[in-house]
């Protein structure tokens, strides 16, 4: 079955019972116990829910992992993942080009409880392995990166946590298993921010872990259990109805990112216009060997202050907003948005500067965004 | 920035964008409300009670009256509903023609329920203009409901002819455009005076959610629209309001991901040894095919097809897997009706073989799956 079928078909497409085509949403918070002696398999909402069920076995399928878990929100997905595998006294190495709140999670929250970290440049390996320790439990990886779009090479990740003994986890958010299945590539987690592509509407916040082996699975499912950031059943069946439309969502959305990078980057005020499906880009054949697709985020930067004034004030057909990966364009200042977790000396740094904005494309003509664009 | 208006793929996917002024939250909220607290005594929000009017179903409301290019939108419970509200616009006495070849729930609908109530029912082949020109002459007509394509033999009706026809003798045009979507065919433009939509379908697109709607060029009849639907209170809650947004914001992928399966698929049917007849306004072979393409983008993704005989027909039923055996189509997933036993089986026997129902007929709604597994679950199911 190809993926386009097996989105709508595969783990969860009928219920038995009534034949609906659509999962029915369960909103029960317990279940009636037919025979104390014997294990149900639902038998309190925290713990597991059909609704919920149905969708974890989906993204299971898509990622091909054994098992995945939905989570209340994306950061909630990367607690468990990253708290199934630590305890004090480990050590984390992180992509450094990385999301503001995955950066603050690991720099704020974290070491309260005795896990430090490390950041490295993760597009070079070698890199990688010397922000090795001997107490780093974790590889945890953002590729393409956010906002830069830098990418790493998930195979030699892969081998890098294998030969270091490392759980390796790859947030998957920016590509989806529409474009890319790390866990093909040997490693060991992948974890999405659901909110964005998966969910695709901009009307629910959802994350999700999808495990490689079921011992890692159950290992995030204690965490589920425990500490119970579970997605409401509610979300559960929004989210699915959002993955049934992935597969034409991600085709149009990226072949307009395609013209909208061509068209920024041949502006005169764009300094850099940073897009994986550019030739320019570094990471592009990296990029080709473990994707199928470049993606739907843009960012550039621009020349001047006044400029990002001007443009974030005059867009129409943009929204101004935080997040990204929905139906509609999302235009986003990283600097004072996504990554102002992020002090601004590391941020200029990494060329997260005070002028750079990130454009999540969505399904609108080209023709209207680049006009749009070009209002300013 | 010149003033151009955007595409309507752009117009889709902004669907009840940012309507909430207070927060900007990108969604259109979910008012589960049934009623609203007044100001003061003669201070209105605007909002009084949820039957009336409620602002996440004004938000699909005005969505849709946009992009059928009409003055008002209407939403409803279900697509019967709608089509009930818009048949409350006829008086008893008063004579309504409609297409011959109809959706099973809408003939019923006429005949148990309308013509009892005293509106007179004439069925008339609306492709042929002559024959509506002859009704028109015989009788006193005030609507003419038309379906094109028709459900399930897929006939094509002229829209501008017929509402030119229907204009010189005074008759009001209502279009079920269900089957097209605004996306692909926009009835008003054409001259209709009323659209209406089973939202079910394209609209919401994922065989979730049962609506309703209706869409009236001028503002006279919009009022009265306003008026059955707050009268007889058959109104869409605001969940399922929100749900159809939701859906319209993924109508043109959808659809035209849908709409190319189903040209491969039509080519894959007629070529077929066991299908005798494939009925879809995309082959050159069909009889519409030209004034089709005159009057809408795209030929759709509904095809129905005749195969050898009523028991390859049952065969192909019962060994479909990928493809669901389910009444309704419109939807991502899809979807094989047997039109006989199932979305018309309340119209009569004979009338259903002279249009060509019949029991070796079967409609597929072509959804958004690789097409390659679709065609694989087709040819195994044809054995």
């Amino acid at each position: 079955m190809n993926i386009d079928t097996s989105i709508l078909h595969g783990a969860a497409a009928r219920d038995e019972a009534t034949g609906a085509l659509s999962i029915p949403i369960y909103p029960a918070s317990t279940y009636h116990q037919k025979d104390v002696s014997v294990r149900q398999e639902y038998e309190y909402g925290r713990s597991g829910n059909p609704t919920r069920k149905a969708l974890e076995d989906t993204l299971a399928s898509l990622e091909g992992g054994e098992k995945a878990y939905a989570f209340s929100s994306g950061m909630s997905a990367i607690h468990a993942a990253v708290t199934a595998f630590v305890k004090a006294g480990d050590h984390i190495v992180a992509t450094r080009d990385i999301y503001g709140g995955t950066y603050r999670f690991l720099t704020g929250f974290m070491p309260k409880f005795g896990v430090s970290y490390t950041f490295a440049d993760t597009t070079d390996a070698r890199k990688t392995e010397a922000a090795i320790r001997p107490n780093t439990r974790i590889l945890f990886l953002e590729s393409p990166s956010n906002p830069l779009l830098k990418i790493t090479d998930l195979d030699a990740h892969a081998a890098l946590a294998r030969k270091h003994g490392l759980i390796s986890m790859i947030d998957n958010t920016f590509l989806s298993p529409y474009f890319m299945r790390p866990l093909e590539h040997g490693i060991d987690l992948s974890i999405h921010s659901a909110t964005k592509f998966l969910g695709g509407h901009s009307d629910l916040i959802a994350g999700a872990v999808i495990a490689k082996s079921v011992e890692h699975g159950m290992a995030v499912h204690y965490v589920q259990n425990t500490c119970g950031a579970v997605l409401s059943p509610e979300n559960s069946w929004l989210l699915m109805r959002g993955i049934k439309t992935l597969a034409p969502r991600m085709i149009r959305q990226q072949e307009t990112a395609v013209m909208v990078a061509d068209w920024l980057s041949n502006q005169p005020w764009v300094k850099t216009a940073y897009y994986p499906g550019l030739s320019s880009h570094p990471g592009r054949e990296i990029l080709a060997r473990q994707a199928s697709g470049t993606g739907c985020v843009v960012s550039f930067e621009i020349d001047t202050l006044a400029r990002l004034d001007s443009i974030l004030a005059s867009v129409k057909i943009l929204t101004v907003a935080v997040s990204l990966g929905g139906v509609e364009s999302i235009l986003s200042y990283p600097a004072k948005m996504s990554h102002a977790a992020m002090p601004p000396s590391v941020r200029n740094d990494l060329g997260i500067t005070d002028t750079l904005l990130r454009l999540s494309v969505g399904l609108e003509a080209p023709d209207d965004i680049i006009a749009d664009l070009a209002g300013q | 920035m010149k003033n151009r208006s955007p595409q309507i793929s752009t117009r889709l996917c902004h669907a009840g964008l940012c309507t909430d002024e207070k927060t900007g939250a990108i969604s259109t909220p979910i008012y589960q409300t049934a009623t609203f607290r007044h100001k003061g005594p003669g201070r209105s929000t605007g909002y009084d009670y949820s039957r009336t009017s409620n602002p996440t179903r004004h938000v699909l409301e005005k969505t849709i009256a946009d992009l059928e290019q009409g003055h008002s939108g209407f939403a409803f419970s279900s697509g019967m509903a709608a089509i009930a509200a818009v048949m409350g616009l006829f008086k008893p006495g008063e004579a309504v023609v409609a297409s011959d070849d109809l959706y099973g729930g809408t003939y019923r609908f006429f005949e148990t329920l309308a013509r009892p109530s005293g509106i007179k029912i004439f069925y008339a082949d609306t492709t042929n203009p002559l024959k509506i020109a002859d009704v028109f002459s015989r009788e006193k007509i005030s609507g003419i409901f038309i379906e094109t394509p028709t459900n399930p033999i897929m006939k094509i009706t002229d829209l501008r002819g017929v509402s030119k026809l229907a204009k010189k003798n005074n008759v009001l045009v209502i279009v079920d455009n269900t089957f097209m979507s605004p996306l692909l065919q926009l009835p008003i433009t054409l001259g209709a005076d009323v659209v209406v939509h089973s939202a079910t379908k394209f609209l919401a697109g994922h065989n979730d959610t049962l609506s309703g709607l209706v869409v009236a060029k001028s503002a006279r009849v919009s009022k009265r629209i306003g008026f059955i639907q707050n009268a007889s209170g058959a109104v869409l809650a605001p969940f399922d309001a929100w749900l159809v947004l939701r859906g319209l914001k993924t109508l043109a992928v959808r659809l035209e991901c849908a709409q190319a399966n189903a040209k491969r698929i039509a080519s894959f049917l007629v070529k077929h040894p066991s299908v005798t007849k494939v009925y879809f306004p995309g082959l050159s072979s069909h009889p519409g095919h030209s004034l089709h393409k005159r009057q809408a983008r795209g030929p759709g993704a509904v095809i129905s097809f005749s195969v050898t005989n009523a028991k390859k027909a049952t065969s192909v039923l019962r060994r479909v897997s990928i493809i669901s055996f389910a009444e309704s189509l419109g939807g991502v997933e899809t979807l094989i009706t047997h039109p006989a036993r199932q979305t018309h089986a309340d119209i009569p026997l004979a009338t259903r073989q002279c249009l060509g129902v019949t029991d070796d007929l079967l409609r597929l709604s072509v959804g958004i799956e690789d097409e390659k597994d679709l065609i694989a679950d087709l040819t195994q199911a044809l054995e």
